[in-house]
């Protein structure tokens, strides 16, 4: 339980824009930090430069995981090392089957070392226990055989990414609005479900607009990310006072990342976002 | 994590089928083509007088026709390609009958294992000749006629002859033409009528002598309310030097009956597979195409289903893998030729390492056929910048009341998918391979498990680059 993953001065540009202008933070397995910002603060930026998304680079600064830096290595080795990100748009992949993807993702991340070619996790006990996630959040089984994200309405597209994090059970979870186009009773749902799959077994990052998310899972930490910082980080507190009354005391507060914040969200910068 | 990463050789020098088996030809003709060879062909094949006729008229035809001026570019000397080889003295009944030599090399390619587990029949074609057949006994109780199509010409010559060269006419194109003149071997099936063969039948070509052209010929009838599944695998070694592989097969599909002929192509990068398949469907008959193209260095071959009487259906799968220095120029026809009959084509192409993929279709509604539905969708898949995809659908519509759809796209592979798959704990290569079985998946689930397995595992082997 002492895995601890470290953000240190982290600068990130896409195309030569700046979008991250040195984030700091640093987040151990069983704790629960909310990250919250507006539009174009670079919440989303943060969890995919994590994760290790091949368009944006890294002009300065850091991310460690348990000391060892993890800026050389692809996704799928973050992935196997320990990391996941539940994305707020997932992409289709027609033609594949939930179920097949998810065992060789189960397989992968299990044994890090496996080569390709070699076995996959035996397929009667992966069928069983993807049931008996699937059953846990009150997902149907037949939804495995359908192709990953390929016609799922939102709310299947974000139970999927749960069923995913129920799977791999990573060291440390990104949730990038995991609740964003879900109706209320959705977001419980998926808050509950987070929980119950054992989230605070992990480290979670939990980036969102609302407090319901939070419900099931209270944050220790809330950051607030403008203009590509973190500009305050307070309790749970901070995060109801966000939710209530919008960024306006931040924004006053932090005239520079305020301003930051609007040149990265004008118009021509937005369509690059 | 560009896609430029992607493995850099996808040419076929490491084939796993590619070994090579001594040539122990006991005839072979000379190199070139003329009425002497043709003439030579028919005496060593001991055959009627019609069919000599026939290929003699052919042989005219194909020296009279120009070279298409369309679909890939094809560079071969005619006269520098030997025509026929004959590797063994008559065919082997039983599998111990079969020269040791040609058996290590079917050993090799699993057919007797193959045949073991669900084959209704085995017909494999080592060079120019079936040296090795087998039915089972039951489908031939039904009356089923399942032999090479030399054996047809003398033993069942009069149902040969009644369909033989009416489907595909030796003037259709000059490959045909070619066909004619020279052929040898192929399928011959006939399924008499309301005969159901339960199993796939099955047969396997092979390639195996340098600037040896494969002129099989096959003809399939399905008699009223029969039903089969025909199932060709072709597996080739690598040379290196061109070599011709030119099929016709014609296919009649009677009153109520039904035909699926599948094709997994796995040729050689060095041949040239110019393949004319035609089909006539009549009233209430479902002809299906499934066909598979994954080798070869120039294939042009457009599966085409007539729907000759009212009802008739015809459904074209077609898939397309162009690695670097294929040209797959591949895709299907349908001409509605009746009332009330409907068609389907499904065309899905790759492209990696600088292949470039070609669909090129035809749908025709002809004059009366009212109320025919026609459907055409193709969709491309581009691996990386170098590689290439090409459309081109004709539309000839004589009819007013119809109704004909067509749906294309082109996508590249997703970054954004790879990037998913990826932070899943899947490697690029395996990510790819992935996106590139879903890609295909709608027609992998109408292959027979085998062969659905085969391909994967061919497309499996392409995309990691060890399909030399």
């Amino acid at each position: 339980m002492n895995d601890v993953l470290e953000i240190r001065n982290l600068h990130v540009e896409i195309e030569g824009k700046k979008i991250l202008r040195g984030v700091n933070l640093t987040l151990r397995r069983g704790e629960t930090h909310a990250l919250m910002g507006p539009n174009g603060s670079g919440k989303s930026t943060l969890g995919l430069v994590i994760m290790g998304h091949p368009n944006y680079t890294v002009t300065e600064g850091d991310i460690l995981l348990n000391g060892e830096s993890l800026l050389e290595q692809e996704a799928d080795e973050r992935a196997r090392a320990g990391l996941f990100m539940a994305f707020q748009r997932p992409v289709a992949i027609p033609g594949v089957k939930l179920a097949d993807f998810l065992r060789h993702a189960t397989t992968n991340v299990r044994n890090p070392e496996r080569k390709e070619g070699e076995e996959l996790i035996p397929m009667k006990e992966f069928r069983s226990e993807l049931k008996d996630k699937m059953k846990q959040l009150q997902m149907d089984s037949e939804f495995a055989r359908r192709y990953v994200n390929d016609g799922f309405s939102g709310g299947e597209m974000k139970r999927a990414e749960i069923l995913q994090l129920a799977m791999l059970q990573p060291k440390f979870a990104i949730l990038d609005e995991t609740d964003s186009g879900l109706d209320a009773d959705a977001v419980r749902l998926a808050s509950q479900s987070i929980a119950e799959i054992g989230g605070e077994k992990m480290g979670l990052l939990i980036i969102t607009h609302h407090d319901k998310l939070l419900e099931h899972n209270p944050p220790q930490y809330t950051h607030v990310i403008l203009g590509g910082r973190i500009v305050e980080t307070g309790g749970k507190e901070l995060a109801d006072e966000l939710h209530n009354r919008g960024y306006e005391r931040i924004r006053r507060q932090y005239p520079d990342a305020a301003a930051a914040n609007d040149e990265a969200t004008a118009p021509e910068a937005l369509a690059e976002v | 994590m560009s896609t430029d990463l992607l493995p850099e050789e996808s040419t076929y020098e490491i084939n796993k089928y590619d070994f090579r088996t001594k040539s122990n030809a006991v005839f072979k003709a000379r190199k070139g083509i003329d009425a002497e060879i043709v003439n030579q062909i028919s005496d060593m094949k001991n055959e009627p007088a019609w069919m000599r006729q026939f290929r003699l008229e052919a042989l005219e035809i194909f020296l009279s026709k120009p070279m298409p001026k369309w679909g890939g570019a094809i560079d071969l000397d005619f006269q520098d390609i030997f025509y026929y080889l004959k590797p063994t003295n008559g065919q082997g009944k039983t599998w111990d009958e079969v020269p040791q030599e040609i058996k290590d090399t079917f050993e090799k390619l699993g057919i007797p294992e193959a045949e073991r587990k669900f084959l209704a029949g085995v017909k494999a074609q080592f060079e120019s000749e079936v040296v090795y057949g087998s039915l089972k006994e039951d489908l031939a109780e039904k009356g089923v006629i399942f032999t090479d199509t030399d054996t047809a010409v003398r033993e069942h010559s009069d149902l040969l002859r009644e369909y033989f060269g009416k489907i595909i006419p030796s003037n259709d194109n000059k490959f045909a033409a070619l066909n004619s003149a020279v052929w040898s071997g192929g399928s011959f099936i006939y399924v008499p009528k309301g005969v159901k063969i339960e199993f796939p039948l099955q047969a396997y070509f092979r390639i195996n002598a340098e600037n040896m052209g494969q002129f099989e010929r096959t003809l399939i009838i399905v008699d009223e309310g029969a039903q089969v599944h025909y199932v060709e695998g072709c597996t080739a070694p690598m040379y290196s030097s061109e070599s011709l592989h030119s099929a016709v097969v014609e296919v009649i599909v009677k009153k109520n009956a039904r035909c699926r002929y599948t094709t997994i192509q796995n040729w050689a990068n060095n041949i040239y597979n110019l393949v004319t398949k035609r089909a006539f469907a009549y009233q209430d008959a479902v002809m299906e195409w499934v066909d598979g193209n994954l080798g070869s260095q120039l294939t042009m071959k457009y599966p085409a289903v007539y729907m000759m009487e009212p009802g008739a259906r015809g459904e074209i799968l077609s898939i397309a893998f162009s690695g670097k220095g294929q040209h797959q120029d591949a895709g299907a026809k349908l001409v509605h030729c009746a009332p009330n009959t409907t068609g389907q084509i499904i065309s899905k192409s790759i492209s990696k390492n600088g292949g470039r993929s070609s669909y090129r279709g035809l749908a025709r509604v002809e004059r009366g056929a009212v109320n025919s539905k026609c459907n055409v969708v193709c969709d491309a898949l581009i691996l990386d910048p170098a590689s290439r995809s090409d459309t081109y659908p004709y539309i000839e519509i004589m009819e007013q009341d119809v109704s004909i759809g067509h749906e294309a796209s082109v996508s590249r592979i997703g970054e954004e998918q790879l990037f998913y798959l990826m932070s899943r704990g899947l490697s690029e290569a395996e990510a790819s391979t992935m996106i590139v079985n879903g890609f295909i998946e709608p027609l992998v689930k109408e292959l027979p498990m085998e062969y659905a397995v085969e391909l994967n595992r061919l497309i499996q082997l392409q995309m990691e680059g060890s399909v030399g």
